[in-house]
């Protein structure tokens, strides 16, 4: 088919309508079907993301008055303002060690409940059932269960396992364990979803070649399930890097997890500093940026002689 | 590329099957195909920590059930009374009538619109190839990888430039960025695996453009578009970032609410007050939940592109 339509197409070129010829390079009346995602994708994100950059260089009167004039003094404040650059620190203890461990944990957990027992559907639901929950519900829930006079803390003291109520909530440990029951069940879901596409009969194969369990994981299972992990731990960590009502809600908001979304909206919302907001904004999009860059890096490395041409 | 993986690997030394297999030695009684009763550590690890995992995820949501219903309940197991006047008073004291109101427009104008933008572009993306192509879709993508705070804040400086603050619409065209593209990327796979041969069979018989997609495309893809569709309105009433940035008393939907409550000046409002508020939020996403995997599998949309990505 390709030699005499190429061969047609030549020697009708000269006498083609435009039309025609752009239909050849796939350019017709039907692609008037992406305009209007176009029009939404670049009036409500490329402009105002544009926009928000070009804010980032027209620093408010304030921060001029502290960081020097200029238009980088947003940035300026940004980088020597302790206050604002330690959030990227505490952003970062809170949503790597969360990204790593949902990711992890659904490995083993997916793959026992790939097997077949009783039961299983209704475990794999409940798995599934904190992603409806919501961050807000789960804070208002870890602080009646996990308070110091919920449920978890008069059981522990009940048993005798601690004599004083361990301080769960508004804290570190508050926001860890609220990312973890929200963004595990999510974790969970891709892995096993990127799990069910590896055809089993490739595992078969190899234990029938005679290779053990950590054989099978390493060689086999792994560099296939490489790019789902690496999807999964860009979304999961995408997830717990923008936390915001649970570091509010179950953290300390002015301490020890005071993220960046926190102080980004700070700046928005109660300090009306939209220059500066779109600042932290921005610089929250570069630190995830450089995160998954990372992470493509590492799987680009790490699979790319045994995963032969995929891509 | 299944079969490659096992190919290239089996040559390798690793994968000589070692003649006498000592590790089936403890196991060697069992016929083939029967499980041990013993489990492995690695077995007991994982069910202790999805014991864990269980136990919190019940305690918190149990918490606030019983919280909504207590009254008083300070320092014992369980409140003294059960009463239902929480959820009454919540009703009355918020406006809850006007706020599920505001969610439900806003969750449906969120569906529909992005499955009218979204639905074609996806069309496009599955069936054809034209110039520009991985940009566009790489553009699409773009929404969904970055955490919603970081172009949420320009979008809302923009919405508040255009005097749209604490509206309606500004609710609802936050809420859009993050859904069209959402609905681009699961319905791309969804279309591509639907047989190109029905729609040229439509054509060559004389079907326009509008008749082989409201004859042929719109009866095939109703589950695609349903299953994305259930998706949007999750993630909708679920979205509390973009929400929150935008929305005012009258603008806002049930999570931003439940969030303004708790984090009202002078302490927040009554903590069984804010817990009826989150049950009658936990139970609607439920219902959408339910409702949402009687009609999909998570599992087989990302299958799908794996598949629809190897040919």
């Amino acid at each position: 088919m390709n030699a005499s339509t190429i061969r047609g197409s030549k020697a009708t070129t000269a006498t083609a309508s435009l039309s025609h010829r752009l239909a050849e390079r796939g350019i017709d009346r039907s692609l008037l079907m992406l305009v209007p995602a176009l029009i939404f994708i670049l009036a409500l994100f490329i402009y105002p993301f544009s926009y928000g950059i070009g804010l980032t260089f027209q620093p408010s009167a304030a921060i001029q008055k502290t960081w020097g004039a200029g238009a980088l003094s947003n940035y300026v404040a940004f980088f020597k303002d302790s206050f604002t650059f330690d959030s990227v620190w505490l952003t970062m203890r809170l949503a790597l060690p969360v990204a790593v461990f949902n990711v992890l944990a659904s490995i083993p957990v997916a793959f026992k409940l790939r097997q077949r027992f009783r039961g299983k559907k209704l475990l794999t639901t409940l798995v599934v059932l904190p992603i409806t929950l919501g961050t807000v519900l789960t804070a208002q829930g870890l602080l009646i269960f996990a308070g110091r006079e919920g449920w978890l803390n008069r059981f522990l003291i009940q048993i005798g396992v601690v004599h004083q109520p361990i301080a769960f909530v508004n804290n570190y440990w508050g926001v860890l364990i609220s990312l973890v029951i929200s963004g595990f069940p999510f974790a969970f879901l891709l892995i096993s979803a990127y799990l069910s596409g590896i055809d089993p009969s490739i595992e078969a194969a190899a234990k029938t070649m005679g290779a053990n369990w950590s054989q099978r994981f390493r060689k086999v299972i792994l560099p296939l399930l490489a790019p789902g992990l690496a999807t999964t731990s860009i979304l999961t960590f995408v997830l717990a890097f923008s936390v915001f009502p649970s570091a509010r809600l179950v953290g300390d908001a002015m301490g020890s997890t005071r993220v960046m979304s926190l102080m980004a909206f700070r700046a928005f919302g109660e300090q009306n500093d939209y220059p500066m907001a779109s600042t932290i904004a921005v610089m929250m999009g570069v630190v995830e940026l450089v995160v998954v860059c990372l992470i493509l890096a590492w799987r680009s490395s790490m699979f790319k002689g045994s995963t032969g041409g995929k891509g | 590329m299944a079969t490659h993986t096992v190919s290239q690997d089996s040559p390798g030394q690793d994968l000589q099957p070692p003649p006498p297999r000592p590790a089936k030695k403890r196991s060697g009684a069992r016929a083939p195909g029967e499980r041990s009763i013993a489990a492995s550590p690695t077995t007991w690890f994982v069910w202790a920590g999805m014991a864990a995992f269980f136990i919190f995820l019940i305690g918190v949501l149990v918490s606030v059930v019983v919280d909504s219903l207590g009254k008083p309940w300070f320092d014992s197991w369980l409140p003294q009374h059960f009463v239902t006047s929480w959820y009454s008073d919540a009703w009355d004291q918020f406006g809850m009538a006007h706020i599920i109101a505001v969610t439900l427009i806003v969750a449906l104008t969120v569906i529909v619109v992005s499955v009218l933008v979204g639905v074609p572009a996806a069309y496009l993306l599955a069936r054809r190839k034209f110039p520009l192509k991985r940009t566009i879709t790489l553009l699409f993508l773009l929404p969904v990888l970055m955490p919603p705070i970081t172009y949420g804040i320009p979008l809302a400086t923009v919405m508040y430039n255009f005097g749209l603050g604490r509206t309606l619409t500004a609710v609802i065209l936050v809420n859009l960025v993050p859904s069209v593209p959402f609905v681009i990327m699961t319905m791309t796979p969804f279309i591509e695996q639907i047989n190109p041969t029905i729609e040229d069979a439509a054509r060559m018989s004389g079907a326009s453009m509008r008749r082989v997609f409201t004859r042929i495309l719109m009866p095939l893809l109703v589950p695609g578009i349903l299953a994305a569709s259930i998706l949007v309105l999750v993630r909708t009433v679920g979205m509390f970032e973009l929400t929150f940035l935008v929305s005012g008393p009258s603008s806002d939907t049930l999570v931003v609410a439940i969030y303004r409550a708790m984090t009202a000046a002078g302490g927040g409002e009554a903590r069984q007050l804010i817990s009826s508020m989150a049950v009658v939020y936990t139970i609607t996403m439920m219902v959408i939940l339910v409702v949402a995997l009687r009609f999909v599998s998570p599992t087989q949309l990302v299958a799908r592109v794996k598949e629809s990505r190897d040919d």
